[in-house]
């Protein structure tokens, strides 16, 4: 795992160079960075902001990619709950492209718990364009001890005009083995899906509107009852979508 | 978007960064910009045979902003040049930019130090130095002139060149004038490059929507609407994909003037004009017509041709067409070019007034993409040239010809052999060049054939059928009422099939397939780009066929630098071409005489496709060495040789 970061780490210095001659055999490197979501969600807890932002540094064929997601408990409905971060992942990898809508993905994923113990993983995953145009992220995740995370995520732009984009999207986690610490049972743990709304200001700029839906399954679900926690949640969102 | 502000445009006032020059006399504005503004196509005439012209960068104001340019001589375009055929010119090129610059004479007949290509003629002119071009002109006609290096191209570093022949022209006019068509962003070029590299369609707003789905269901009936949706979705292609960059971020140009400046040529009623077009885009594909009148082409990329009526054209990038017009009514006419994604448009005026101008047209709905630009067969009777006055009986012709049957490889039956003789066009079956060294050029059994080459990440689609399609006018203009002139109505002056400008036989042919990735917006030959390639090798003064096959939905101008383009039209007839317009699902041929020894460009004329690597260098080398003489003695066998040995030619298809 270590080897892994370091080589990442070590690509990450490669020189950007600009396409300053036509004739140039080096290929020329950029560099985009898109935060997707970000957001705030109107849970029962009080208002959560949430965020899914990547970015990518390369040429045509090899890059390097960088995500993160998580959520932040902003301003708590009750007492005994904190504002505080309540959960966030990052992930770093090498984006090979094989074949003429899809790409590789080879990397390393941190799982940042305030409370609870973080998790380290290896991820190998294909990323692209399926035939009619969803958009599809699939991950196999194998962390310490055994731990083992399939997660499948899928996205659809359906274009109402040019500029008001709606956005239907769905993710699904199953793990390998039980994580008792993180309260995660064995097979299907949760489903998340949303609808979102954007209008394009600009191409880079787009506030959206939209809600959220979350839904923990099997062992999970049951571990969170437990502990007298919700399992299921569905929330309005609003949020800004950039990139550059 | 700038499309409607270019029309609301009367009303606003437009500063002209050129035209200021002109009204800042004394204020203080340097030489160079009051120079920018002498002649009213903005770009002032230079004559002789010694030229002095310097590279600059000047701020210019041509939507409304202040944007910096690079010009020659301070102006977009840049001068125009008036050569005569026969002299020996110099001309002194400086550059004063804080990069390495260049300029390449586009289509003219020179040693290959000269052709201005850094890297391949040069190394290009470093910050403050003046390289000095000096070769003997050995031919007439509409060209232009360009800088090669980066994006200066799309800056402002274009101008026009008018080469007078030697011989009095047999197409004389009251008028001549250039029209030089171009298309300017406030954007800085890298920028563009970078934002197709992250989001390829980010300059397209004519994307479908649910709202064009609903209205096929109603007009087309839902199962057609299902079938034709599936295709296109497991294709995973746009099917309004029509331009990279568009009128989203383009001004488009006439002679340096926005549609709002109207660049205006007057005449006299009755006065033979004769227009120079030149499309000195980055970018723009443009189709050009006046309304109310009839244009004949009298020559294509500066050769001549004979003469043909026509009413409307599509002129692809670095392209030229010298039309006559002769108006005799005492009217102004607009002068009108739009895109080919009709996301913008160009106008300027001819009027026998200064103070008439003519109704601007309506710019057409843009078309979208069909099974023809999927290469999937090139040819739909149904919506091809309508409009075209006697064409009818010619295109069946044409199109009813087998593909191969228009190589000069005579009408017979290949099954017989290919042996059968039509005219003076011999049938041997030509060779295709094979080279273990250079991976374009693979062994193949067909010019369709995909090469394995063409199977990676680099590549979205490939033609299933492409064909022959040099009497289709192209996406857009199938359907006009009136005539859409095409390469398969033009003809070289002077070669006829008994006897041709040049041989209608070549020693070998290259099959190079047009390729790229919208998605990921890379461009390339063969599914390999520049930066992976090989230079192709042709041998001095052989004869050698050329054929693009197009796997993408893109039309592309293709430009081999040096050496002339001669298009086989089928029947032993030639277009004599130095850029060569090839549309989606097409496979064309072309003649070229190696006959010029040296380093060539050969690329796509789109800025940025160019840039992305659809590009090749061609080596034109000495007979007597062959193409892998520098590499192992084992592989130089399979050289020259075994190329020439080899016979492919029976089984082409």
């Amino acid at each position: 795992m270590k080897t892994l970061m370091t080589l990442l780490a070590g690509s990450l210095t490669l020189a950007a160079t600009s396409p300053a001659l036509a004739m140039s055999k080096n290929e020329p490197r950029f560099t985009r960075v898109i935060v997707d979501q970000l957001e705030a969600r109107d849970s029962d807890e009080g208002t959560v902001m949430a965020w899914e932002a990547s970015a990518w540094h390369g040429g045509d064929l090899n890059k390097l990619y960088f995500s993160t997601e998580g959520e932040r408990l902003m301003d708590p409905e009750h007492d005994d709950e904190d504002a505080g971060t309540e959960g966030a992942e990052t992930r770093l990898a090498w984006n090979r492209a094989f074949a003429p809508f899809w790409d590789w993905q080879l990397g390393v994923r941190r799982d940042w718990q305030p409370d609870d113990p973080n998790r380290d993983w290896a991820s190998v995953g294909v990323q692209g364009v399926a035939p009619y145009l969803f958009e599809v992220d699939a991950n196999l995740f194998v962390g310490e001890d055994g731990l083992t995370n399939l997660r499948v995520e899928a996205e659809y732009e359906l274009l109402l005009t040019q500029k008001l984009v709606l956005v239907p999207e769905i993710e699904a986690n199953f793990y390998g083995k039980e994580d008792k610490e993180l309260g995660l049972g064995n097979g299907l743990t949760d489903i998340e899906a949303g609808l979102r709304l954007r209008y394009e200001i600009r191409r880079e700029i787009a506030p959206y509107i939209g809600v959220n839906w979350e839904k923990q399954y099997g062992d999970t679900a049951d571990m969170t009852r437990a502990v007298g926690g919700k399992t299921e949640q569905g929330t309005l969102v609003a949020g800004i979508r950039f990139w550059f | 978007m700038k499309t409607q502000s270019q029309i609301s445009l009367p009303r606003r006032r437009f500063v002209q960064g050129l035209a200021l020059g002109a009204a800042g006399l004394g204020l203080g504005l340097n030489a160079r910009q009051l120079l920018a503004s002498q002649g009213h196509t903005g770009a002032p005439i230079l004559t002789g045979d010694t030229f002095h012209l310097t590279l600059g960068g000047v701020d210019v104001n041509i939507t409304g902003k202040t944007r910096p340019a690079t010009t020659i001589n301070g102006g977009i375009p840049g001068p125009t040049l008036h050569w005569n055929e026969g002299d020996t010119i110099t001309l002194k090129v400086t550059n004063l930019l804080p990069e390495t610059s260049s300029i390449h004479w586009h289509g003219i007949l020179l040693p290959f130090q000269m052709d201005g290509v850094p890297g391949l003629s040069f190394d290009g002119i470093a910050p403050g130095e003046t390289f000095t071009y000096r070769f003997t002109v050995k031919q007439s006609g509409t060209y232009w002139y360009h800088s090669h290096s980066g994006f200066q191209e799309q800056t402002g570093i274009y101008g026009a060149i008018v080469i007078h022949p030697r011989a009095p022209d047999p197409h004389t006019a009251d008028r001549d004038e250039v029209v030089l068509l171009s298309d300017w962003s406030d954007e800085d070029p890298e920028h563009i490059y970078a934002t197709l590299k992250k989001l390829s369609h980010y300059y397209n707003f004519n994307e479908r929507t649910v709202f064009d789905t609903l209205s096929d269901f109603r007009n087309k009936g839902v199962i057609e609407t299902l079938k034709d949706r599936h295709m296109w979705n497991t294709m995973r292609m746009s099917q309004s994909d029509l331009a990279d960059v568009t009128g989203y971020t383009y001004t488009y140009l006439m002679n340096g003037q926005s549609p709002a400046n109207n660049w205006t040529c007057q005449f006299k009623p009755g006065e033979r004009i004769r227009l120079r077009f030149i499309n000195a885009s980055a970018m723009t594909f443009f189709d050009i017509r006046i309304p109310g009148l009839d244009m004949t082409v009298v020559a294509m990329d500066g050769q001549p041709v004979k003469p043909v009526d026509f009413h409307e054209c599509r002129l692809g990038v670095a392209e030229t067409l010298d039309v006559i017009v002769a108006p005799k009514a005492d009217q102004a006419y607009t002068l009108f070019a739009q895109s080919i994604d009709r996301s913008g448009f160009v106008r300027g005026t001819l009027t026998p007034d200064a103070a008439l101008s003519a109704v601007v047209p309506e710019m057409d709905a843009p078309p979208p993409l069909g099974h023809t630009e999927m290469g999937m067969g090139a040819m739909d009777h149904q919506s091809m040239d309508h409009g075209s006055m006697n064409k009818k009986a010619m295109d069946k012709d044409t199109m009813n010809h087998d593909h191969m049957q228009h190589h000069g490889m005579g009408h017979g039956d290949m099954t017989k052999g290919g042996m059968a003789h039509h005219g003076t066009a011999h049938a041997d079956p030509v060779p295709f060049a094979v080279d273990s060294n250079n991976p374009d050029l693979p062994p193949r059994d067909s010019a369709i054939e995909h090469p394995a080459s063409e199977f990676g990440p680099g590549v979205d689609m490939r033609a299933m059928a492409p064909g022959d399609m040099l009497s289709d006018p192209g996406i857009g203009l199938r359907d006009r009422p009136w005539k859409v002139l095409t390469y398969a109505h033009m003809e070289t002056l002077g070669s006829t099939p008994d006897n041709p400008i040049d041989s209608l036989q070549p020693d070998r042919e290259i099959v190079l397939h047009l390729t790229g990735n919208m998605d990921r917006y890379m461009w390339s030959f063969n599914g390999i780009k520049f930066a992976d390639s090989v230079p192709l090798e042709l041998f001095h003064h052989e004869r050698v066929r050329i054929t693009l096959v197009n796997d993408t939905m893109m039309t592309h101008p293709i430009h081999l630098h040096g050496l002339w383009s001669d298009l086989e039209l089928g029947d032993g007839k030639l277009l004599r071409k130095h850029t060569i317009t090839v549309k989606p699902g097409e496979k064309l041929s072309y003649l070229v005489r190696a006959d010029a020894l040296g380093r060539w460009a050969y690329h796509c004329h789109l800025l940025y496709h160019m840039e992305a690597g659809m590009f090749r260098e061609v080596r034109v080398v000495d007979g007597s060495t062959s193409p892998a003489a520098a590499s192992t003695p084992d592989t130089q066998a399979q050289g020259m040789h075994g190329t020439h040995n080899q016979d492919h030619g029976g089984h082409r298809s």
